[in-house]
């Protein structure tokens, strides 16, 4: 087999193609979550910031952190998981700083969203891809 | 489940107004739902879906946990202590269970 220019390109669109696929009907799920928490406002960027690896070996444990100072509420959201909520961290008068870290489940490679709902009502997002070699929502 | 320990790390002397990190773990299968065993049925879901810690009985932090959340959740987070108290920390579990820990932290 001649391994060509041309070749080579129309294998990676395929590639492209068969990678987007699976995440494609979990996109509705995720406008509906962002949609549920924020009530429809718009979400601006920055003030927020997602802390994930680049590439998670086991998508079973991801470690994931999330600071937004000032925010009231954090969520997150794993955009091509089964279900795309990871959870919501509601802070009391006594945090001292609105962060938190966890470990998360990711089925595949993917965008993790966090979302934080600040203290005047506005929202804002960061948005990281993880890079998942074995996926985490196992069979 | 008789297995399910939480542990949790909490400094045990902080000054008035410090911020402090609190560490914490629970053991739990925290099974997801979207499991099948050998014979091909879903395994049901069965996870921690809320946290709470409370110093004194104001709120630190109250989580929503849903499924994408690890086998034995832990999470980290940083809290004030105003003053001599106790971290009061709650699990809930799917099945009605509540798990409880507390920590006692003196200021000096």
């Amino acid at each position: 087999m001649e391994l060509t220019r041309r070749g080579m390109i129309a294998l990676g669109a395929g590639a492209a193609a068969v990678a987007l696929m699976p995440a494609l009907p979990a996109h509705a799920a995720v406008d509906d979550a962002i949609q549920a928490f924020t009530g429809g406002a718009s979400v601006g960027e920055g003030g927020i910031t997602l802390t994930t690896p680049e590439i998670a070996e086991n998508g079973n444990t991801v470690p994931v952190s999330v600071s937004a100072p000032g925010a009231v509420s954090i969520m997150l959201l794993a955009a091509g998981n089964p279900n795309p909520d990871i959870g919501t961290f509601n802070f009391g008068p006594l945090a001292a700083s609105q962060s938190a870290s966890t470990r998360i489940r990711l089925a595949s490679t993917q965008d993790v969203i966090a979302i934080a709902k600040m203290a005047d009502g506005s929202f804002v997002q960061a948005r990281n891809e993880v890079k998942v070699t074995i996926g985490g929502c196992g069979g | 489940m008789a297995d399910v320990k939480p542990r949790v790390r909490v400094p045990s002397t902080a000054s008035a107004g410090e911020a402090i990190v609190i560490k914490t773990l629970i053991s739990h299968p925290m099974e997801s739902g979207q499991r099948k065993d050998s014979s091909g049925n879903t395994i049901p879901r069965q996870i921690i879906n809320r946290f709470t810690a409370e110093f004194n009985g104001e709120m630190v932090i109250d989580a929503a946990l849903e499924p994408a959340i690890s086998t034995n959740p832990y999470l980290e987070f940083e809290a004030i202590v105003p003053a001599t108290g106790e971290f009061t920390f709650t699990w809930y579990d799917d099945d009605g269970s509540v798990y409880t820990a507390t920590e006692t932290v003196t200021v000096s």
